[in-house]
């Protein structure tokens, strides 16, 4: 009986811990999956925009290429690519990309005072808790992956800030799939 | 209970709830600081120098300044950053196993020494007083005991 019972709590407390551990898997089998060259679904998501105006749903943008960019008002190197993703918003909205950023970790009061100090158009949404940066494998900020019209991640997941030659570069690469 | 029991009881109670009190009216960002996580480092606010680290202090002390209450500033946190920015997980969902299995354990650990204890006590108890357990053991015992004697 307290055999059964002990193997019965062990059994539960591994049980748990596996849901805590594979629960967390998405991100890297994302980098695995570029690593090799090969695409991945992007995690869906539906997150609050950072100005009020309702939630966002990843799925909404199926059919236009996808710059995701994960950022934060505190962040120094999101200070000094946020230019390049307004120039790359509006340069490339008549192909239908579509840059959407990601404030994570942040005050809601700083990130809308940062997207209006660097003039921000594209759409914000808010991941405050950090759980869906989390959830596609980010760990600092800033954090950029780039969709295809049907929601794959191609291309290179870009840690750190981006530049122009970069992001130009896996733009072309999601425009011409 | 006699009344003297009761009074002492009360007043002890009282001693203990007032700093709790104090505290939840009046925080100070020291207190704060070690119920609080850095989002972005998993370490409390009080060990950790991340940037958002210094917004968030920055943050609690203009709320404390603004005279908002400790229950108040966390909740204002948590909206902002969610639960996990509390150091102590909320007692409800899957973050109420964080309270629960310690208790469990120690059930289970009660449980598992009574267990061990009755059945000691039980086999003791077989073996009527005056009778060896083991008459192999009782006659090496009192050949070796014999030998220390001589």
């Amino acid at each position: 009986m307290l055999q059964a019972l002990a193997l019965s709590g062990v059994g539960l407390l591994l049980a748990l811990l596996g849901v805590q551990v594979f629960s967390g898997g998405s991100g890297r089998g994302l980098d695995a999956a570029l690593a090799a060259g090969k695409t991945a679904a992007a995690p869906d998501f539906s997150l609050p925009r950072l100005n009020g105006e309702g939630t966002l749903r990843l799925r909404s943008l199926r059919g236009h290429p996808v710059v995701l960019n994960f950022w934060a008002s505190w962040c120094i190197p999101c200070k000094q690519e946020a230019g390049l993703l307004e120039s790359a918003a509006k340069s490339y909205r008549a192909d239908g990309l579509v840059v959407l950023g990601v404030d994570a970790q942040d005050f809601r009061s700083d990130a809308r005072r940062f997207a209006k100090r660097y003039g921000l158009t594209y759409p914000i949404v808010r991941d405050g808790s950090g759980s869906t940066l989390a959830h596609y494998g980010g760990t600092g900020f800033p954090e950029t992956w780039f969709l295809d019209r049907r929601g794959n991640v191609v291309g290179e997941h870009v840690k750190g800030a981006l530049t122009r030659e970069r992001l130009a570069r896996n733009i072309a690469n999601v425009l011409a799939r | 209970m006699s009344t003297r029991t009761f009074f002492v009881v009360a007043v002890l109670a009282l001693l203990l709830a007032a700093p709790a009190a104090a505290s939840e009216r009046h925080p100070t960002l020291a207190e704060l600081s070690h119920e609080v996580m850095c989002p972005t480092c998993k370490q409390l606010l009080e060990l950790s120098h991340a940037p958002v680290a210094d917004r968030i202090r920055a943050f609690i002390k203009t709320r404390i300044a603004a005279g908002d209450t400790k229950s108040e500033i966390k909740q204002r946190l948590v909206s902002e950053f969610g639960e996990a920015v509390l150091a102590s997980p909320p007692r409800r969902g899957f973050d109420l196993l964080a309270w629960l299995l310690p208790l469990l354990g120690l059930a289970a650990s009660a449980t598992v020494v009574a267990a061990i204890v009755w059945r000691w006590r039980a086999g003791s108890a077989a073996a009527p007083d005056g009778e060896p357990a083991d008459p192999e053991l009782a006659r090496r015992l009192d050949e070796e005991l014999a030998l220390l004697d001589a």
